[in-house]
């Protein structure tokens, strides 16, 4: 049997590798897949994001602890879904037309992931219509985007509003975030909310799914 | 090292150039659009710009080829142009320079991220070698790497540009943190200075990042940390989006008086990044003029 604690370590120290196999040992072991998620990694992630908050971490440190979630939840996911468990929320995410940044975006996206969101990663550069299309298509309750130029950054307030006219802007919460985004400017657009910052996003998601 | 260098290190402070994409928005660069690429399609646009800044009083002005590597190139589909687009921006800045300003070879990141492992660095390396070996064999006076986020990268960049023999400039933006004095990457002025030092690079800079008054305190922490000459190029504060178009709030003339604390902290190279203008150059010019009569050197 797998010493369980090793797994919250893991995601805090960023080792994927040892993650996955506590994982692995555990599921094999007859763990409840949800127990290791709601016990020992959703912890951990918010540890991370507590480390982040104090500046003892920074991204490259973020980053690691969300691949190793994620290495975790690669063999945790197949189950869950069997188990009919529903995650705490579904997140279409992208960063708006005109941009190619990723760095945030799939920053946002792995900490979303292992704060227990599924998510859908439209990739960078979307138009108006594939949020809209991928809100239908996927049920979503979330919509993120991410704009790193302050020239892209109408294209938020350009997707909010293709969102509106399809008639499911009432069906999402809407957060944005990025470099030159503001908490003002969020609200000049009508976005539900923004985050300064990768783990405030999840904080921000899980208040807005709970609403 | 060649002697265009060399004079600019022995008769500091030395005035730099302003901000290139700024500008480039201004006379109507589009959302999505790279600024490079008017290389090709607008270099008589392109041209208006570093002119500016040496009819304004810049020594040193860039190339336009801060996105001109394979990585960020091919997200654009503009790979193929690799060569052209750097060689263009070196003619286009040595014909506004006229011999009247040095021209360096400008690098950005990639936006690929080593930790994550969806670029290695020995690719880094080879990215960074071709597209420096180009900008040398179209005849820069200096390799400069500016906006640099992640220490691993810069000293990547740093090392393939030294194999062109040219000096190397290599610059972080600080903007992260609490006191934004770190990268976003998470490392400090002093990390920076230690280990691009210790890469090789002749002159160790920021530019970009937070603005102006945070800068003078980044620049005191590099003089602390390293022998090399500096260069400081700060953003005209951060930007507002003000119907849609952002707008930098510091001023020219605002902007050169704290460029003199600049020059107090050790900086040997000042300009200005993101926001800043001719008109900041101008001013900036000036207040180095004064502050030079008045017996200091750089």
């Amino acid at each position: 049997m797998a010493e369980l604690s090793k797994l919250y370590d893991a995601v805090l120290n960023g080792d994927a590798k040892t993650a996955a196999a506590v994982t692995k040992e555990a599921l094999e072991g007859g763990v409840n897949p949800i127990d290791l998620v709601n016990q020992y990694m959703v912890p951990a992630m918010d540890e991370v994001g507590r480390r982040y908050e104090c500046e003892e971490y920074f991204v490259p440190e973020l980053l690691l602890a969300a691949r190793a979630m994620k290495a975790s939840m690669d063999l945790i996911r197949p189950l869950l879904a069997s188990s009919g468990a529903q995650p705490a929320g579904r997140v279409v995410i992208g960063t708006v037309k005109g941009d190619l940044h990723d760095i945030g975006k799939n920053l946002v996206a792995a900490l979303l992931e292992g704060g227990g969101f599924e998510v859908i990663d439209l990739g960078t550069d979307v138009p108006p219509e594939k949020f809209v299309r991928a809100v239908q298509e996927k049920q979503a309750n979330i919509v993120a985007l991410s704009a790193l130029l302050t020239v892209t950054m109408p294209a938020m307030r350009t997707t909010i509003e293709t969102l509106k006219e399809a008639g499911v802007r009432d069906r999402v919460k809407v957060l944005v975030g990025g470099a030159p985004v503001t908490q003002k400017y969020a609200e000049e657009i009508g976005a539900d909310g923004y985050g300064e910052n990768a783990s405030e996003a999840v904080t921000l998601a899980r208040r807005l799914v709970a609403q | 090292m060649n002697p265009v260098f060399e004079r600019l290190l022995a008769n500091g402070p030395v005035v730099t150039d302003g901000a290139w994409g700024t500008m480039f928005l201004a006379m109507g660069l589009r959302a999505g659009e790279i600024g490079d690429a008017w290389n090709l399609t607008h270099p008589e646009r392109v041209e208006a710009v570093p002119r500016a800044y040496v009819e304004a009083g810049s020594q040193v002005i860039l190339t336009n080829t801060f996105l001109s590597n394979r990585i960020t190139l091919a997200a654009h589909g503009l790979e193929d142009r690799l060569e052209e687009l750097n060689r263009i921006g070196v003619e286009i800045s040595r014909r506004a320079a006229g011999g009247r300003a040095a021209v360096f070879g400008s690098i950005g990141p990639t936006g690929k991220l080593l930790v994550t492992g969806e670029v290695t660095e020995a690719e880094l390396e080879e990215v960074y070698r071709e597209q420096t070996r180009i900008l040398a064999e179209a005849g820069a006076d200096a390799i400069i790497l500016e906006t640099m986020g992640d220490l691993g990268e810069a000293v990547c960049a740093v090392r393939a540009s030294r194999e062109t023999g040219l000096p190397v400039v290599a610059c972080m933006a600080y903007s992260s943190g609490k006191n934004k004095d770190r990268t976003m990457m998470g490392v400090t002025p002093e990390q920076a200075a230690e280990a691009l030092s210790e890469a090789g690079a002749d002159v160790i800079g920021a530019n970009c990042g937070q603005g102006i008054d945070g800068y003078i305190g980044i620049c005191r922490r590099l003089r602390a940390a390293t022998d090399r000459p500096l260069w400081i190029k700060p953003n005209a504060g951060l930007p507002e989006l003000v119907e849609g178009r952002p707008v930098y709030r510091t001023a020219p003339e605002e902007f050169a008086a704290k460029t003199v604390d600049l020059l107090e902290a050790g900086a040997h190279f000042v300009g200005g990044c993101c926001g800043t203008t001719p008109e900041f150059i101008r001013e900036v010019a000036a207040k180095v003029r004064q502050w030079k009569a008045r017996g200091n050197a750089g």
